[in-house]
């Protein structure tokens, strides 16, 4: 490998590390499309079978081109600005909803060493680029002059914004445990312990020690992502289709492109924090990406089975279960876990 | 020039434009978010400073959070610029006075013969394995302790008199009370009535 970089890195002389950087974003931006692609495809697929429907099946074989298809007729569309929006924020709005979900690969490791920024204050950049995804929705509501998108955008932002709060809480119980911020270090913390050391290594995750949080970061990436069943945004029996009512075409797609990116954000980073990441979940087998490939993969899929399942929470009912059941319980396990990591019985040193 | 100092310029310019814009644009909402991009870009600055934990709490706590809530409360004003446009002469002085205040406090700190770079010593380069993080918890947790218990405190009992503030008891609310709404059984609300079909 490194004999092959060598003489492209000569050609490019002091540029090198600018290519190279380049070279590794897109890496990461291109295989992350198709994964999106395919996961609205897999999504229509899923919940077909689960409801005794084939889904699509028309177009290419098993309907395996219809994402393609779907692309090309959200390009070929035109771009509707309505009159009464303020032109500039209407375009930078979809803009904005996107663009976080692709920065906050920037900090994801997909193996030891496989990472764009190996940065050490890792989780914490993921927290601050996460609370900028809000803004996406809030300016293209407001933009948009109209009230239906501005009452979604009101509901989306207020249950990001609340979430967001939970999902911290259930964070710093992780950085305690692996006392680090760097996203590496926390996936490697997770492989030591007694449990490891027989060759049952999914024990020693964080997922079994901080359950409860572990249940809380997932049903918090769930709201945070707006997807259902906390989709009132677009609650078709209240209002009509939230904040992104007035768009159409390509701008539409964006925001539909990061929808699904951040769910496979939440969900490789759910993989990441408290399923050990790349780590495999018993001694014999090795290490690799493609364990991170399939815990990605399964709570994905988790994503669009409850999205099957469960009927809509009431908006109030959301509410209440960030403000005065998530945050409570998170902050007294921050508590728990503090102490338990200080006392004799901690299983972290 | 080197690279960080093209950086630093860029952002510079950058923050300097967005402040202003801050200050004159009309409309409320624009302005708003042109302080988000004086928030974001000052953050910029500080991870040029190796401050990469303040720079990305800035960010967090600022534009993650407080202008959301700000953003959301000037979005859903109604607000009538020619209105605010009126009174621009009668508080020009006092808002005059305390710019000129704050222009004095400025050159006082950055121009005196006090803080001049020759006064104040170059910090050490960071080493390899250094941590921001690490470091501010470590001086917060020790050196500082009581002065940050002490903010905290402070925090805490403005949190707690800002809900006091806006807490009202309202009569003629109706509440639900979802423990009881979970543990409805299907017979407390519906009732099955054998009944033979009839014919008209």
């Amino acid at each position: 490998m490194e004999a092959y970089i060598e003489p492209v890195a000569m050609f490019f002389g002091e540029a090198w590390p600018l290519v190279w950087s380049l070279l590794k974003i897109v890496g990461i931006v291109a295989p992350l499309f198709l994964c999106v692609a395919y996961l609205t495809l897999a999504e229509r697929k899923v919940i077909g079978y689960m409801q005794v429907r084939i889904g699509p099946n028309r177009v290419g074989p098993m309907g395996l081109l219809q994402p393609i298809a779907d692309g090309v007729k959200l390009l070929l569309k035109e771009v509707i600005i309505p009159s009464g929006a303020n032109k500039g924020l209407f375009i930078i709005g979809p803009v904005l909803a996107l663009g976080p979900a692709l920065a906050a690969w920037a900090v994801v490791p997909f193996n030891e060493g496989w990472v764009v920024g190996n940065v050490d204050a890792g989780l914490l950049f993921l927290l601050a680029v996460t609370s900028i995804e809000v803004y996406g929705v809030i300016i293209a509501a407001w933009a948009s002059n109209s009230k239906y998108a501005f009452l979604g955008g009101m509901r989306a932002a207020a249950q990001m914004v609340s979430y967001e709060i939970a999902m911290g809480f259930a964070l710093v119980c992780v950085l305690m445990t692996s006392s680090s911020l760097n996203l590496t270090d926390i996936v490697m913390s997770q492989g030591k312990g007694q449990a490891a050391d027989m060759g049952l290594g999914f024990l020693s995750w964080n997922w079994l020690p901080l359950f409860p949080m572990f249940i809380v970061y997932l049903i918090s990436g769930i709201a945070e992502t707006n997807r259902a069943p906390f989709d009132v945004v677009e609650g078709e029996s209240e209002i009509v289709a939230g904040h992104m009512v007035e768009y159409s075409g390509m701008a539409f797609a964006l925001f539909f492109l990061g929808e699904y990116a951040n769910m496979i954000l939440v969900s490789a980073l759910t993989s990441i924090l408290f399923l050990g990441g790349w780590l495999s979940p018993v001694g014999f087998l090795g290490d690799g990406f493609f364990w991170l490939a399939i815990k990605t993969a399964f709570i994905l899929f988790l994503f669009l089975w409850f999205r099957a399942t469960f009927p809509r929470f009431r908006y109030d009912h959301i509410m209440r279960l960030g403000w005065k059941v998530f945050i409570p319980l998170t902050l007294f396990w921050v508590v728990v876990v503090a102490v338990w990591v200080m006392s004799p019985l901690s299983i972290w040193k | 020039m080197d690279f960080q100092s093209v950086i630093f310029y860029f952002f510079s310019t950058v923050l300097v434009l967005a402040s202003l814009a801050v200050i004159t644009s009309k409309n409320p909402v624009h302005a708003a978010l042109f302080l988000v991009l004086a928030f974001f870009t000052a953050g910029g600055i500080w991870m040029l400073l190796h401050a990469e934990f303040l720079a990305i709490a800035l960010v967090m706590v600022y534009v993650g959070a407080v202008m959301v809530l700000f953003l959301f409360v000037v979005m859903m004003l109604d607000i009538n610029i020619e209105r605010i446009r009126q009174g621009f002469w009668s508080y020009l002085p006092v808002g005059a006075l305390i710019g000129v205040l704050m222009v004095i406090e400025m050159v006082m700190v950055l121009g005196g013969r006090n803080f001049g770079l020759e006064e104040m010593p170059h910090p050490a380069e960071v080493q390899q394995g250094y941590s921001n993080t690490k470091e501010l918890g470590r001086l917060l947790y020790t050196d500082y302790v009581y002065p940050f218990e002490l903010a905290s405190i402070v925090l805490l009992v403005a949190m707690v008199a800002a809900v006091a503030l806006t807490l009202r008891k309202r009569k003629n609310v109706r509440k639900i009370d979802p423990a009881e709404q979970i543990s409805v059984k299907r017979d407390d609300r519906v009732r099955i009535v054998s009944m033979r079909s009839e014919k008209d």
